[in-house]
């Protein structure tokens, strides 16, 4: 029996491995996160699912079908990286992420209209149903089959990669594209081609998942977040790393849903932040030399201009009369863009000044909830008291995971905190008796004075308003222009004396504490606490508007979480095809401000400057 | 996509046009504001909402309640109750809608039914499953249509007590739903079979199932019974691996939902044969109720109506009812006309329960089999909500007091 479980984990390994092959290549040359893979992956699967339908149902037949869906959505991968990504190589790394998830929205939108609602599968040939006897048990003959194209996969690249002109120039570029640019190579074809290339993978293995799963328009985010964690164990860039991360997971799978069947899950994000505090490369990966071409160093941000306070008085003025005039429905959309400001500026004051990237935000903002709601709902705990506990409790739990946190950068540090905040979202889903489960803690409305929605709003404003502006004096402050130094030249700012790591740590707790406050308030605004407020689409939420406003940008948690929250309450209103246009929404706000909204008004604002005084002179 | 901006249109256009023929006191419509997952779940909610508009039409083309008619506005939910609330601050808040309705997914129906009774509105839940919204959960405000985990269980458990399986292994989504579904499932047959016992339990991840592990794992454990509560692409991939492998020869399977045709027809030609489960056979119930409304609903769509059509259809007729029952649009009043009021549905009257405000809308129960490739029921028959329903001093306990 162990032979068999030994085997059924190798089938599962080589599907996991061909869809992480094509993301870790992708990433390996052209350090774009794609998180589109899961959605080339669901496309291969919906195309491979027409293709194949018209193909005769014999193994040649299949074959066929499926190296034409990779050829397909190779195709559409090229034209992804021509007409998207092309135009954001020269902007920080996390814009074409944005870029990317904007495809997502749009990829998933778009299955939906053209294949309708149901789930698409393909009917299976005699062949594919087949079975050969593994210790007296029947094992499917198509879990051999993946069994030998993982490895053949694995195969082909290594020999693409090492043995062409191809590769060669392609782990050049990979090495210093600046050289390689310099010794007249196109890099742009370079890059073109390997994001085509991993796309075909993807769209390979979507079409050979048909006999054994179902299509449906949600299987682009499980794909691509499976995919990430493999990536990620397996080193990024790494495909000998990804298959060995493949065979980790498929055996952490297989093993654990017979002895620890409930927890499979927190089981393989545990995994992999052990892989990453062990080894922060992955098991495979180099140490990254964190040259991207991110052109100048960010300027350093100088304060508000009168213009800036200007505008932020009259908005503060603004959003202090809403109650004169509305208690209802606007009150209320104002009260989620105050919280959504103030989550995001938590988030920026990592990311942004301190450079620490976060996936798993949305980590710290359910701990703050789930701490209030818990102490409120057991202990009887007021409101205000309750708020309090679960700012105390996240802030603890940041200092702890901190020191883990701060050791990392870049991507790696991106996917530690997402495996924390999956670990975090796996706990209070699965710990019923504790957290409710999916079902939540319900019935926590505001309080004693602040029980009418103007006085939680005034309450909702104050805390907001004023945790932004004090994070923001944070960053003014030695502390802030210390954490700064610590982003731009961490050796340098050691040897100026600046102790780099308890700054970031600091860093890292406060703002762990401020995203809790956020959710805390966000409990009592909803009166409820459910495991979605951890889930990664809530990350995701967050990284969207601060990079909407502007990642170098002071103003960019205002400015993006007006508009994003904005642009999606109206479209989420307005039409079913909503998920589509805020995607190319994303897009083309990507592609026109690269540097964000804030940051594109402050370039706008600083050569306008520079005109009158031209013109002056 | 059935459902297109012109039935909206056709609705209120019915819905303007009729008071001035029935002129009643009001002529303002009763608004019924409906959050769903129209965007993340198309397949149960678009049917859902093909039937609503049609029910709208029906009774506003009859007069509508009370001479006033029916006017349905739909929000979508993001798949997540903190959207949920906000689509229901905005029809609570700004639309001033008399009646909330909704919601696909538990923990959205009862962040709603929290709203609800935080903001002194009627709520009326159709397809959130979860036991605790008429009983842990349960407030005054909050009526639900579709029958909950506990009945849909209840309803099987008698067939499942027939079998002869002693050893029994369970899988079901590792989230509340799932882990629900089996509590309930293991408590009652254990009352009717003491003599059985669980084996194994394997918990996939929702719309993530590894089919390879979660199969091999039960076959591992050797039960001669498999309770599975998966559903959607988890049970097509479960069902082919077990399929390929043996896992279901010789052994007797009791599935939750897996005959509601949104789930049924993604099987095709997989379709297992003699799997005991709860659904709706559609057209293939040929009762004068649901006959009518199956040809209606043809009409209309060009399709045959799903669960979530039948689901939609009722809960726009049960709100019509307890709106007409009710003395004025006040949240005690309709509380009080909701409370008991009997209401048509495709299958004979059902009910809203004074003691717990749950319908007593059943479901069918019968067996799976292929039929020209595709999957049906069986050896269906109807099992009344009521009937499944534990005893009234059980209710009694349940619910909170307030």
């Amino acid at each position: 029996m162990i032979l068999f479980q030994i085997l059924t984990a190798l089938g599962t390994a080589s599907s996991l491995f061909l869809v992480a092959a094509g993301l870790t290549v992708i990433f390996g040359v052209t350090r774009v996160v794609n998180f589109a893979h899961g959605s080339l992956y669901m496309l291969g699967a919906y195309v491979g699912w027409v293709v194949l339908s018209h193909l005769p149902q014999t193994i040649f037949g299949f074959t066929l079908g499926c190296l034409v869906t990779a050829a397909i959505i190779g195709v559409l991968g090229v034209l992804i990286e021509i007409c998207i990504l092309r135009r954001l190589y020269r902007v920080p790394e996390l814009y074409q992420l944005l870029a990317t998830f904007g495809v997502v929205l749009i990829a998933g939108n778009v299955v939906q209209l053209l294949w309708g609602t149901r789930v698409v599968t393909l009917p299976r040939a005699a062949w594919m149903q087949a079975t050969i006897s593994v210790s007296g048990h029947p094992f499917p003959v198509y879990s051999v089959v993946m069994m030998v194209v993982g490895p053949l996969v694995l195969l082909a690249l290594w020999l693409l990669f090492s043995r062409t002109r191809w590769g060669a120039l392609v782990r050049a570029a990979t090495e210093d594209r600046e050289m390689v640019g310099a010794l007249g190579i196109r890099q742009n074809i370079l890059f073109t081609t390997v994001f085509g290339l991993g796309a075909a993978l993807a769209g390979l293995s979507g079409a050979l998942s048909l006999p054994q799963v179902a299509a449906t328009s949600q299987m682009a985010l499980s794909a691509v977040s499976d995919a990430f964690v493999i990536v990620v164990i397996g080193g990024l860039g790494s495909v000998t790393g990804a298959f060995l991360a493949s065979v980790l997971i498929a055996v952490l799978q297989t093993f654990g849903a017979i002895i620890i069947p409930q927890y499979v899950m927190v089981a393989v994000f545990s995994v992999m932040a052990v892989v990453l505090v062990l080894r922060p490369n992955g098991l495979l990966g180099r140490a990254g030399k964190g040259g991207r071409a991110m052109g100048d160093l960010p300027k350093l941000v100088e304060g508000a201009t009168k213009l800036v306070i200007g505008l932020g008085v009259i908005a503060f003025i603004a959003a202090a009369l809403v109650p004169a005039f509305d208690t209802g429905y606007v009150l209320s959309i104002m009260q989620d863009a105050l919280i959504a400001m103030l989550f995001a500026a938590s988030l920026h004051f990592v990311m942004g000044p301190g450079g620490m990237p976060s996936f798993g935000h949305a980590a710290w903002f359910g701990i703050g909830a789930y701490g209030a709601a818990l102490s409120a709902s057991s202990w009887n705990l007021p409101m205000s008291e309750s708020i309090v506990f679960g700012v105390v409790t996240a802030s603890i739990l940041a200092a702890l995971v901190g020191s883990f946190m701060i050791r990392l950068s870049g991507i790696y540090l991106a996917m530690l905190t997402f495996a924390f905040a999956q670990v975090i979202w796996a706990l209070a889903t699965q710990m019923t008796g504790f957290t409710g489960g999916d079902n939540g803690i319900l019935n926590l409305w505001p309080d004693g004075v602040f029980a009418s929605p103007t006085a939680f709003y005034a309450l909702v404003l104050a805390l907001c308003a004023g945790g932004v502006l004090v994070l923001r004096r944070v960053l003014f402050s030695p502390f802030g222009f210390a954490l700064r130094a610590t982003r731009d030249a961490s050796a340098r700012a050691a040897a100026s004396g600046i102790p780099v790591g308890p700054v970031r740590h600091v860093a890292f707790t406060i703002s762990g504490g401020f995203a809790a406050l956020s959710g805390g308030l966000f409990a009592f605004a909803k009166g409820s606490v459910f495991p979605t407020y951890i889930n990664v689409s809530h990350s995701i939420d967050a990284l969207i508007i601060v990079l909407l406003g502007g990642i170098q940008t002071m103003a960019a948690p205002v400015v993006g979480a007006l508009v994003y929250t904005g642009l999606r309450d109206y479209l989420q209103a307005a039409t079913t095809i909503w998920p589509m246009l805020l995607g190319i929404a994303i897009i083309v706000i990507v592609s026109l401000f690269p540097q964000g909204i804030g940051g594109a008004a402050e370039h706008w604002w600083a050569r306008l400057g520079s005109r009158a005084k031209s013109k002056g002179g | 996509m059935g459902f297109t901006r012109r039935h909206l249109m056709a609705a209120s256009a019915a819905s303007l046009a009729v008071p001035y023929v029935a002129r009643a006191a009001s002529r303002d419509p009763i608004l019924i504001g409906e959050v769903n997952s129209y965007a993340a779940f198309p397949t149960f909610t678009m049917p859902y909402r093909n039937a609503m508009v049609m029910a709208v039409e029906e009774i506003n083309s009859k007069g509508g309640v009370s001479g006033r008619p029916l006017k349905l506005i739909t929000k979508d939910d993001g798949a997540n109750p903190q959207d949920a609330i906000r689509a229901a601050t905005e029809l609570v808040r700004s639309d001033r809608v008399n009646v909330l309705a909704g919601g696909f997914l538990s923990n959205v129906g009862l962040a709603l039914s929290s709203f609800a009774k935080h903001s002194n509105t009627l709520y009326v839940a159709s397809e959130a499953l979860a036991n605790e919204l008429t009983w842990q959960d349960g407030n005054a405000n909050t009526f639900r249509l579709t029958p909950s985990i506990y009945m849909l269980v209840a309803m099987m458990i008698d067939d499942a007590a027939k079998l002869p399986a002693t050893k029994w292994a369970t899988v079901a989504p590792n989230y509340s739903y799932g882990t629900s579904a089996v509590k309930t499932f293991q408590k009652l047959l254990k009352a009717k079979r003491p003599d059985v016992t669980f084996v194994a339990e394997q918990w996939p991840t929702l719309d993530q199932i590894n089919a390879s592990a979660t199969v091999a794992a039960l076959a591992a454990a050797e039960p001669d019974g498999i309770f599975n509560a998966t559903f959607a692409s988890d049970l097509v991939a479960f069902v082919r691996q077990g399929n390929t492998t043996g896992l279901f020869k010789n052994r007797s399977v009791v599935s939750l939902l897996t005959g509601e045709p949104e789930y049924l027809d993604s099987l095709g030609s997989d379709t297992p044969d003699g799997w005991i489960v709860t659904g709706y056979p559609s057209a293939a119930y040929t009762a004068p109720g649901n006959e009518a409304f199956v040809t209606m609903y043809k009409n209309h769509f060009k399709d045959d109506p799903d669960w979530g059509a039948v689901i939609g259809y009722t809960l726009i007729h049960s709100i019509a009812a307890g709106v007409g029952r009710s003395k004025g649009l006040s949240l005690a009043e309709l509380e009080q006309g909701f409370a008991g009021v009997t209401f048509p549905t495709p299958f004979g009257q059902c009910q809203y329960r004074a003691i717990d405000h749950q319908s007593t809308l059943g479901a069918f129960v019968g067996k799976l089999a292929k039929k020209g490739g595709k999957g049906t029921m069986v050896d269906f028959r109807y099992v009344d909500g009521a009937s499944v329903l534990p005893p009234d001093s059980v209710v009694e306990k349940l619910r909170p007091k307030s």
